[in-house]
């Protein structure tokens, strides 16, 4: 082939990638903007104050707020369940444990597979698990459900950012006469930042998803006073409120999708920072 | 922490067992193969054939990696190739904040954008009639959920190609493009395949998105133009009048059980090219 020819080749190529990279990118805008344009009309303050009057997809009246609620209630319980769970076995696993052995390794590989698990799978299991013991739906099962989901997010998360712990430090620690427990005080202590992103990032997971709560959380007009009833969460608002004849309720739907999205920003440019602050504090 | 780290390892196999348990009593009347094979699906005659929903799913996946892969292929050879340090760092972040965007959220977005591309612009020139609730909608959809994998991962394996092999070529006299496509594609295939089967593992089990633009007709489709009917979504809309007919709810935890086994298998797989390929990185 002549040069010429090669040369094209890559001007060619390097059109397409420039585009493809302004596809990937843009798309972003396209489904945030989506959401605004749709959701802004219906975005008031009776929205985000009140519960649906009138009854459920058909009701004109009120807002969301149970909606906004139960999800803060369902993605906040199962944040704290699930940290208590995760964070003794990252610390088990990487302090406790020798480096790349048998057990870790094999943790790390069923963290990595159940995190590619689908929620409807959790959701589904969960509501076997359900019915077996006689729960009904309530914001219990949805907690649980969503802990299930959110474990391996947290271990993988915390697991990575321990990593970035230089092992001196917990040489030192333990050379210095301390138990084990002791030097994973101080770890725990050095990544505290870190700890902040896995709890976002599970959090924005819980508050998400659909698929684990749909069996498992039931669905409400009214803000849950107890976690034995069952609670609306915002993804189910959107998804039962869409279909509604009424426009009104599928406006609240569209506000809810709003709603929703700029939790899910916020987070992320919470966890961005949190995240920018600890590469900083590197030893 | 021992006893808490191997429970939930040990989680895997429960849910594999769990939903086995379950799924088992639709075995009793029906073989294997005939529950793939049968394309009659009605409940209340006790007649369960999953094969419109394993081509709905099939259809869906296939269109979802057709379209992201050679998108996200070039964007990641972009970023890490010709963008300088400054577009990346804008262009990466932006890309995985769609992974945080709940499905719910990328649901509203197909219905209102996708939906009606596919209905007023592309379906009137290949067919009489469309909805615009079909197939490529549901792929298009899962296309862009399917970004933050692709690109992120794709563009880790890039970095670990040594500059040592890029220089050499280089020095031969190719040219930047003919390094990548002959030298820099070719070490990082396993890596490529990993991240594409973990991606296909994620467009499977996505629920709530594909479930609201797909149409969820339960029939085999024909055409990008047909709707369909996946898996995941076969579960979700069903599993709250499952329980009054009976093998109803077998036959939907044999679904759950269905996407279980595939993801397992498939995640396994790409985790293991992948933790192969970072320890050699890293060695």
């Amino acid at each position: 082939m002549s040069i010429k020819k090669r040369k094209t080749e890559e001007l060619v190529f390097k059109i397409l990638m420039v585009a493809s990279c302004i596809v990937v990118s843009s798309s972003l805008f396209l489904i945030v903007g989506t959401i605004v344009v749709k959701g802004v009309p219906y975005l008031t303050w009776d929205m985000v104050t009140k519960v649906p009057q009138g009854g459920f997809y058909i009701g004109k009246e009120g807002g969301v707020l149970n909606a906004i609620l139960g999800s803060l209630y369902l993605a906040g319980g199962a944040t704290v369940l699930g940290l208590l769970i995760s964070i003794p076995i990252s610390i088990y696993l990487n302090i406790y444990l020798k480096h790349g052995s048998l057990l870790s390794r094999t943790a790390k590989l069923a963290y990595d597979v159940l995190f590619g698990i689908p929620s409807i799978v959790y959701g589904a299991f969960a509501f076997s698990i359900m019915i077996w013991l006689g729960v009904r739906a309530s914001l219990l099962g949805g907690i649980i459900a969503v802990t299930l989901l959110i474990i391996p997010i947290l271990v993988r998360t915390l697991d990575e950012v321990i990593g970035t712990v230089p092992r001196e430090l917990k040489h030192a620690a333990l050379s210095l006469g301390a138990t084990r427990w002791e030097a994973a005080k101080v770890i725990l202590k050095q990544i505290k930042p870190g700890i902040y992103t896995a709890i976002l990032l599970a959090f924005g997971r819980g508050i998400g998803d659909v698929a684990a709560v749909l069996f498992t959380t039931g669905f409400s007009d009214n803000i849950p006073r107890y976690v034995d009833e069952p609670a609306a969460t915002l993804p189910l608002a959107i998804f039962f409120q869409l279909s509604s004849p009424v426009p009104e309720v599928q406006g609240r739907a569209y506000a809810s999708a709003l709603i929703l999205t700029i939790i899910i920003l916020v987070i992320v440019v919470v966890s961005y920072f949190l995240s920018s602050k600890h590469t900083k504090h590197k030893i | 922490m021992l006893i808490l780290s191997i429970a939930s390892i040990s989680f895997v196999l429960l849910l594999g067992i769990g939903l086995y348990w379950r799924a088992a009593p639709l075995f009793d009347n029906q073989s294997l193969w005939s529950l793939f094979s049968g394309s009659e699906w009605a409940p209340s005659k006790g007649k369960f054939g999953f094969y419109p929903f394993i081509m709905g799913t099939l259809w869906v996946t296939c269109i979802a990696i057709a379209t992201a892969l050679p998108l996200c292929l070039l964007t990641a050879i972009y970023l890490a190739e010709y963008a300088k340090s400054s577009v990346r760092k804008i262009i990466l972040p932006l890309v995985n904040i769609l992974a945080g965007i709940p499905p719910v959220i990328y649901g509203v977005w197909g219905i209102f954008f996708v939906v009606p591309i596919v209905r007023d612009y592309l379906a009137p020139g290949f067919t009489e009639h469309s909805s615009g609730y079909t197939v490529l909608a549901g792929g298009v959809v899962l296309a862009v959920m399917i970004f933050p994998i692709l690109v992120s991962i794709v563009s880790e394996v890039l970095h670990t190609i040594p500059k040592e092999l890029k220089d050499a070529s280089l020095s031969l006299g190719a040219t930047k493009w003919e390094t990548i496509r002959k030298v820099v594609l070719k070490r990082a295939l396993p890596g490529i395949f990993a991240a594409t089967v973990l991606a296909v593992s994620r467009a499977f089990g996505e629920t709530i998105a594909v479930l609201m633009v797909c149409g969820n007709v339960p029939v085999a489709p024909d055409s990008v133009f047909d709707g369909g009917y996946p898996l995941p979504a076969l579960i979700a809309n069903n599993f709250g009048e499952m329980m009054s007919i009976p093998l109803y709810d077998s036959a939907l935890m044999f679904a759950a059980l269905l996407l279980f086994v595939i993801i397992l298998v498939f995640n396994w797989i790409s985790r293991i090219i992948l933790n192969r390929i970072e320890r050699k990185y890293s060695s």
